[in-house]
């Protein structure tokens, strides 16, 4: 596994104050395969994503990409490499000042400087891909629904072929249809562009949906990972009581020690 | 022992609120306005910041030229020196009132708009969006924000100038009884370049306070609507005395020339 290994973090701490975040994480993700990250709210799982794109330096720890270290790069080198990826935000994070093909032409027309009539063809392309039709192209984002959103913000995501894709909880805040929509698109999506990609959710059904492996995050660290479909005989009493979503067990809610 | 500990903990957030701006100016220099430029955004931002403004601070000039006019009238009657009316308006607008109030009156509407639109792309994690576009926020948002505000502000205060003393000149004609020929041929005997420049140097320094605290503001909003109204709050008191703070400054080196 570790040869074809496209993303390589290694012992990532990351402390905001004397809150230590991240607190040595290991996780590796084979080239075009689909880890998915669990864990509950507060454990690290953002700012985890946010270290590789290097939206937040880590305070110590390696992270290759493609055996690249990619910690501290600054200037062109960096921007070189954020065009190799693509993310989904959990609120999608449409600019809400540009109608909706220009947000997903976005990354081609102001990253990459292709020219606006050829980036609005591939945005159309993309749209259809998240089966929205040229009739939303010209709405604004406020006027769409919140899984119409995420459809777009979707195609804003794959718009210029990444390589790597993360996606930030891909089905919170969606009615259960219209997550397993988003399910399928990523899925299609990640196939279509063979790509690498990390999500991150708190949705089983996702990720039991999306994933070729799962890892649960807790308290800053990766404490188990393994193949998708050994996460209901993984043995692990944290990640029992995640898939199970129990009150009880060995993660204490910080409302109970109160 | 609990006065000490209270007093560290205020220096210390001001020294890291001052440290964290040092460093805002430093990356808004160095990654806003080197290329790549968005001229789009710039021609937009100047567009919201300069032309929007002209009625906010075209009435406010116009008002104050007025006011200027009858309160100098009569204290110059005091030791009969109302003859004077005509230049002090100039002066005084040029110099000192047309940048300034040109300046909080912008800081008050687009200061807070840039910290309001900004904190709300952060607090949305639009802003993160532009990184993982490969668009640096810098360049994208805060250097066209900043460059629009540096060029349309002399502009705006230009304009003032003009509004200001031609609302002196409709007050010391229709109600002081000024002839208005001497009136206009006093202003243009006495009102030297420098003091027209003065103002408009000013005018570019307020322009890129304005826009530098609201970018700064709102790039560090946190912590939802809260958190973007605060962000706006800060954005327009702090450009406000800095510009008054910057006015005295740039008064006591232009004065001294």
């Amino acid at each position: 596994m570790d040869e074809n290994a496209h993303i390589v973090l290694k012992d990532v701490r990351k402390a905001f104050g004397a809150k230590k975040v991240l607190n040595g994480i290991n996780l590796s993700v084979p080239k075009g395969r689909s880890v998915v990250v669990i864990g509950g709210s507060g454990t690290g799982k953002s700012v985890m994503i946010k270290t590789i794109l290097g939206i937040i330096r880590p305070d110590s720890g390696s992270i290759t990409i493609g055996g690249e270290e990619v910690t501290g790069l600054r200037g062109k080198e960096r921007d070189a490499l954020l065009q190799r990826f693509g993310m989904l935000f959990q609120g999608a994070a449409l600019f809400d000042s540009l109608p909706v093909w220009e947000n997903v032409a976005f990354g081609l027309i102001q990253g990459r400087n292709t020219p606006r009539k050829d980036a609005r063809d591939i945005a159309m392309e993309k749209l259809r891909q998240v089966g929205l039709g040229p009739e939303v192209a010209a709405l604004y984002p406020a006027e769409l629904s919140g899984g119409m959103q995420k459809r777009v913000g979707l195609a804003r995501a794959i718009a210029a072929d990444p390589e790597i894709i993360f996606f930030d909880e891909p089905t919170t805040g969606l009615d259960p249809i219209m997550a397993d929509v988003i399910n399928n698109l990523v899925v299609d999506c990640v196939k279509r562009l063979g790509a690498t990609t990390i999500s991150i959710t708190h949705d089983m059904a996702s990720a039991r949906k999306i994933a070729d492996r799962i890892a649960m995050i807790h308290k800053g660290e990766i404490i188990w990972q393994g193949p998708a479909r050994s996460v209901d005989t993984s043995g692990n009493p944290y990640v029992d009581q995640f898939i199970h979503g129990r009150a009880e067990g060995p993660i204490q809610m910080e409302i109970l020690k109160a | 022992m609990n006065f000490l500990a209270n007093l560290g903990r205020v220096v210390l957030a001001l020294l890291t609120e001052i440290g964290s701006i040092v460093i805002f100016i430093k990356d808004a220099l160095l990654q806003g306005l080197t290329p790549t430029i968005y001229v789009r955004q710039i021609l937009e931002q100047m567009l919201r910041v300069g032309y929007n403004s002209l009625p906010v601070v075209g009435l406010t000039a116009f008002f104050t030229g007025g006011a200027l006019a009858l309160q100098i009238y009569l204290g110059g009657s005091r030791f009969n020196a109302e003859s004077l009316v005509s230049t002090i308006v100039a002066l005084g607008i040029t110099r000192e009132l047309g940048p300034v109030l040109a300046g909080l009156m912008v800081a008050g509407r687009v200061g807070a708009s840039i910290a309001a639109e900004l904190g709300t792309m952060r607090v949305t994690e639009q802003i993160d969006a532009l990184t993982t576009l490969a668009t640096n926020p810098f360049k994208y948002l805060v250097g066209p924000r900043i460059i629009a505000g540096v060029i349309t502000l002399p502009i705006l205060v230009g304009i003032a100038d003009t509004i200001g003393i031609m609302g002196g000149y409709i007050v010391g004609t229709r109600s002081l009884g000024f002839n208005s020929f001497a009136y206009i041929k006093s202003t243009a005997d006495f009102l030297q370049l420098g003091d027209v420049t003065s103002g408009l140097i000013k005018a570019a320094v307020f322009g890129f306070i304005i826009c530098l605290m609201g970018c700064y503001h709102g790039f560090h909003s946190k912590g939802g609507a809260q958190g973007v109204g605060r962000a706006t709050t800060n954005a327009v008191v702090s450009s406000a005395i800095l510009i008054l703070a910057a006015n005295f400054v740039l008064t006591s080196l232009l004065f001294s020339e």
